[in-house]
C-alpha cells in the first residue's frame, strides 16, 4: 500500500494533469456538440500551439506573448480551415467529416515536420516557473506545474463565462442542443459554427503552449493527447462543457492514482472506466439524452 | 517447382534448361565442372524471394523506419544511413573499398541495389504490413530498420516465415537475439546486456557501491530487457532496485511515475525511455528536482536529445551508445563515413544512421562471399565468424544467436564549456571490446530455429 504522502501527491498530480486535459477536451467537445463532427485535427492544433510557444519563447522569452500568439495563430488557422475546407463538409456523411479532419491532422503534422524536422525542440518553463514547491513537507511539486493549474483554470473560467454568460454563448449552447431550431430562429448558424471552431482551436492551441515546457516538442506530440481527450469526452458526455472538465479530472486522477499502485495498469484504467461509462451510461456523465 | 539456379545469378534457368545446355556443350560437358567450378558448382532451389528477386539487373532492399511517432527523429537518421549505404554499394566509396569483397563496386554480385522505404510509425503492425508488401511485390532480398525492438522482433519473425533476411540495425532488447532469435534475423548492434556490462563498472566507480536505484522503463521488450540487464550488471556492485515504473511508448505525462520514484528512497534514477519520451521524461524529472535528490542516469542515450536537454542534464553523465561519430579517431572508416554523410545530409551522423549503414555493408559482404543471394548460403557466410572492417571497427556475428560482436563505447556528457561545435556532446571514456561483454549463450534463451522453420 502506497504511503499517504504518495497518494496525496499523486492525487494532486492527477488534478494538475486533469486541468490540462479538461482544457484540451473542452475544445473538442464544443466543436463536436455544435458542428456535429469529431475534430481529429484537434491533436495537431494542440501540437501547433506547442510549436508557436517554441518559436515565440526562443525569440522573445515572453510566456504571456507565447500564450497570446498561440491563441491568435490557432484562431487564424481555424478561420482558414473552417472557411476554406470544413464548411463544405457540414452536410456530408459522418465518414467524410471524419476523413477530412483526419487528413487535415496528417497534413498539419507533416507540415510542421517539413518546417521543423522530427527532432524535439527545446522549450523551457518561464523563469517564474523555475523551482519546486514544498507542500507542507508531504510532497514536492514543480512550481511551473502548480502555475499551470492556475493558467488552465483561468482559461476554463474565461471559456465558461463566454459560454454561459454571454448571448453569444447562449447561441452556441442552443446550437449544441438543436442546430435546426437555432437556424429557424434566424440566427446565422454559419457564423456560429465558425466561432465555435475558432474557440475550440484556441483552447487546443493554448493547451499546447502550456504543455510545451513539460514535453518533447515534436510533430507527433498531439496524437496521444488526442486519444486521451477522446476518452475524456466520452466519459464526460459528448458536447458537454462541464462533462469535459469533470472527465478531464477523472482521467487525470485515474492515470495518476493507478500509477501509485501499479504503473502498468495506468493506461488500461482509463479505458476500463470509459467502457464502464459506455455500458452503464452511454451518453456519458453529463451528456444529454439524444444528443448522440 | 523445378526451378533451379546456378551460382552467380546472371540468369535463371530451369532444370531442363541446364540439361539442354549441358548437352549443347557436348562432349566437353564432362569437363565443365572442373573448368568452371564457380558457375556450375551449385544449384539452389527456390526459397522466399529467391530466385525471383535476383532475376533482373537489380536487387531490392526494404527499409522500415519509424518516420513518424515518438521515435521519428531516430528513424529519420536511420533512413539516411540506409540511403548512403546503398549509394556506396552501387557507386563505391572509401568504406566499400576497405572491404575486400566489395572493392569492385557496382552493387552486390554485379546487381544494382534498389530500395523502398516505408514508415513504420513506431509500431509493429505498419512495419510488418509494409515489409510484406516489399517482399510480395518488390521481391525484396533483404530488410532492415527497427529502432523499436518490438518492431525488430516482428520483422525478424516475418523474415523467418517469408525466408527473407532481416537485419535488426537499431534494436537493443536482449530478446532480439535471445528468446526471439531467428535464423533469418541478424543484429549487429550491441544488446542491452553488453551496454550494461560496459557501463556498470564505470558508473559504480563514479557513484559508489550498494546504492538503491529506481527505474523508468518503457513498457515493451526493450525496456524490460534493459531493466533486467541493468539490475543484473549492477547487482555485482551491491545495487538494488527499489522501483520499476513501466510507462508505455508515447506517454504524455510522466509525472505520476516520477512521483513514485521521488518517493522510493532511491539514490539513483535510471531513465530507460527512448526518443521523444526520453526528452519529455527527462525534462519533467529535472523540473521535479530529481537531479537534486538523486543521481540521474540515462544508460542508453538516444540521438538528438542533446539539444532539447542540453549539457545541464547530460554534462558529466556516463552513458553508452552503440556507436559515436567521435570513434573516427580510432576507426579510420568512421571518418570516411562521417565526411560522406555530412556532405550528403549536412549534419553529423548519429548511431542510427551508422548502424543501418553498417548492417547493409555487412549484408552485402556476406552475399559477395557466399557468391549467391540464396539465403541459406548468405546465412552461412554471416555465421562463419568472418570479421569485416567497418565504421565500427571489426565486426562479426556469433553463429549461435546471430548477435553482432562490435565495440561498445562508454562516454561521458560534456559540460557547456567543453562543447565545441555541432554534435560534440560526449567524450569517449573507453571503447570496450564487444567480445568480452556478450551474454553467455547458456543464459540468453536463444533456440535458433533452422532455415526451414516457419
Amino acid at each position: 500500500m502506497p504511503s499517504m504522502a504518495l497518494l496525496l501527491s499523486q492525487a494532486f498530480s492527477g488534478f494538475a494533469f486533469g486541468c490540462l486535459l479538461a482544457l484540451m477536451s473542452s475544445g473538442l467537445t464544443i466543436i463536436f456538440g455544435t458542428l456535429g463532427f469529431v475534430n481529429f485535427a484537434h491533436g495537431a492544433m494542440f501540437m501547433m500551439g506547442a510549436y508557436v510557444a517554441y518559436v515565440v519563447l526562443a525569440s522573445t522569452h515572453s510566456y504571456l506573448l507565447a500564450l497570446l500568439a498561440g491563441a491568435v495563430v490557432l484562431a487564424v488557422v481555424a478561420v482558414v480551415l473552417e472557411r476554406g475546407l470544413l464548411r463544405f463538409f457540414y452536410t456530408r456523411p459522418p465518414e467524410d467529416q471524419l476523413l477530412v479532419t483526419f487528413g487535415l491532422s496528417v497534413m498539419l503534422i507533416e507540415a510542421m515536420r517539413y518546417i521543423f524536422g522530427s527532432d524535439s525542440q527545446q522549450v523551457s518553463p518561464p523563469s517564474w516557473g523555475d523551482g519546486i514547491v514544498n507542500f507542507g513537507g508531504l510532497f514536492y511539486y514543480p512550481l511551473y506545474r502548480v502555475e499551470v493549474i492556475g493558467v488552465t483554470a483561468a482559461f476554463l473560467l474565461a471559456l465558461y463565462l463566454l459560454l454561459y454568460h454571454t448571448s453569444l454563448g447562449l447561441m452556441v449552447r442552443a446550437g449544441i442542443e438543436d442546430r435546426r431550431m437555432v437556424s429557424l430562429l434566424g440566427i446565422d448558424v454559419r457564423k456560429m459554427f465558425l466561432l465555435v471552431f475558432v474557440i475550440g482551436a484556441v483552447a487546443a492551441g493554448v493547451a499546447g503552449v502550456i504543455f510545451a515546457p513539460l514535453s518533447a516538442v515534436i510533430p507527433d506530440m498531439g496524437t496521444p493527447f488526442l486519444i486521451q481527450a477522446f476518452v475524456v469526452v466520452v466519459i464526460g458526455g459528448l458536447g458537454s462543457f462541464g462533462g469535459a472538465i469533470v472527465g478531464g479530472l477523472v482521467v487525470g486522477e485515474l492515470l495518476s492514482l493507478t500509477t501509485a499502485f501499479d504503473p502498468a495498469y495506468a493506461q488500461a484504467s482509463i479505458y476500463l472506466v470509459m467502457t464502464l461509462v459506455l455500458v452503464l451510461r452511454p451518453r456519458g456523465l453529463f451528456g444529454a439524452v439524444g444528443r448522440i | 517447382m523445378d526451378r533451379t539456379v546456378k551460382g552467380p545469378e546472371s540468369h535463371i534457368v530451369t532444370r531442363r534448361g541446364i540439361l539442354k545446355t549441358g548437352m549443347g556443350v557436348g562432349a566437353a560437358g564432362l569437363l565443365v565442372p572442373l573448368t568452371t567450378p564457380h558457375v556450375w558448382a551449385k544449384t539452389y532451389p527456390t526459397m522466399g524471394t529467391f530466385p525471383e528477386g535476383v532475376q533482373g539487373k537489380s536487387v531490392f532492399a526494404a527499409g522500415l523506419f519509424p518516420l513518424t511517432g515518438a521515435y521519428a527523429s531516430l528513424g529519420n537518421d536511420e533512413k539516411k544511413g540506409f540511403e548512403l549505404a546503398i549509394e556506396h554499394l552501387n557507386n563505391g566509396s572509401q568504406v566499400t573499398e576497405a572491404v575486400p569483397s566489395l572493392k569492385k563496386g557496382g552493387g552486390v554480385l554485379g546487381k544494382k541495389v534498389e530500395y523502398g522505404i516505408a514508415d513504420s510509425q513506431t509500431h509493429s503492425n505498419p512495419a510488418v504490413q509494409a515489409a510484406s508488401r516489399f517482399i510480395d511485390t518488390n521481391k525484396a532480398m533483404v530488410m532492415t530498420g527497427a529502432i523499436s525492438s518490438a518492431i525488430a522482433v516482428a520483422l525478424e519473425e516475418l523474415g523467418q516465415r517469408k525466408k527473407v533476411l532481416y537485419f535488426g540495425d537499431v534494436t537493443a532488447s536482449n530478446d532480439t537475439t535471445g528468446k526471439d532469435c531467428q535464423r533469418f534475423g541478424f543484429r549487429l548492434m550491441p544488446d542491452n546486456y553488453m551496454f550494461c556490462q560496459a557501463l556498470a563498472p564505470v558508473l559504480a566507480k563514479q557513484l559508489g557501491h550498494n546504492l538503491k536505484a529506481a527505474y523508468l522503463v518503457p513498457d515493451y521488450t526493450f525496456g524490460t530487457s534493459l531493466y533486467s540487464s541493468l539490475t543484473q550488471a549492477f547487482a555485482k556492485y551491491g545495487w538494488t532496485s527499489v522501483s520499476e515504473q513501466l510507462a508505455p511508448i508515447g506517454t504524455t505525462d510522466f509525472t505520476s511515475y516520477l512521483l513514485d520514484i521521488a518517493n522510493s528512497g532511491a539514490q539513483v534514477m535510471f531513465n530507460e525511455t527512448v526518443g521523444a519520451d526520453e526528452v519529455t521524461s527527462s525534462k519533467q524529472a529535472v523540473q521535479f528536482g530529481i537531479m537534486q535528490k538523486m543521481k540521474f542516469v540515462i544508460p542508453l542515450a538516444s540521438p538528438f536529445i542533446e539539444k532539447p536537454l542540453g549539457p545541464e542534464v547530460l554534462g558529466g553523465m556516463y552513458i553508452t551508445l552503440p556507436w559515436y561519430w567521435g570513434m573516427q579517431d580510432k576507426f579510420p572508416l568512421a571518418k570516411y563515413f562521417n565526411e560522406a554523410f555530412h556532405k550528403k545530409f549536412n549534419y553529423v551522423p548519429r548511431y542510427c544512421a551508422a548502424q543501418c549503414y553498417n548492417s547493409m555493408i555487412v549484408w552485402a559482404d556476406a552475399v559477395e562471399r557466399a557468391g549467391t543471394f540464396y539465403p541459406p548460403e548468405v546465412i552461412k557466410a554471416l555465421e562463419s565468424g568472418y570479421k569485416v572492417d567497418t565504421i565500427a571497427g571489426q565486426v562479426w556475428f556469433r553463429a549461435e544467436d546471430h548477435q553482432g560482436v562490435s565495440p561498445v563505447p562508454v562516454l561521458q556528457g560534456k559540460t557547456k564549456s567543453e562543447i565545441h561545435g555541432d554534435a560534440d556532446n560526449y567524450k569517449i571514456i573507453e571503447i570496450v571490446s564487444g567480445e568480452e561483454m556478450m551474454e553467455p549463450l547458456k543464459d540468453n534463451g536463444c533456440h535458433m530455429p533452422d532455415v526451414a522453420a516457419a
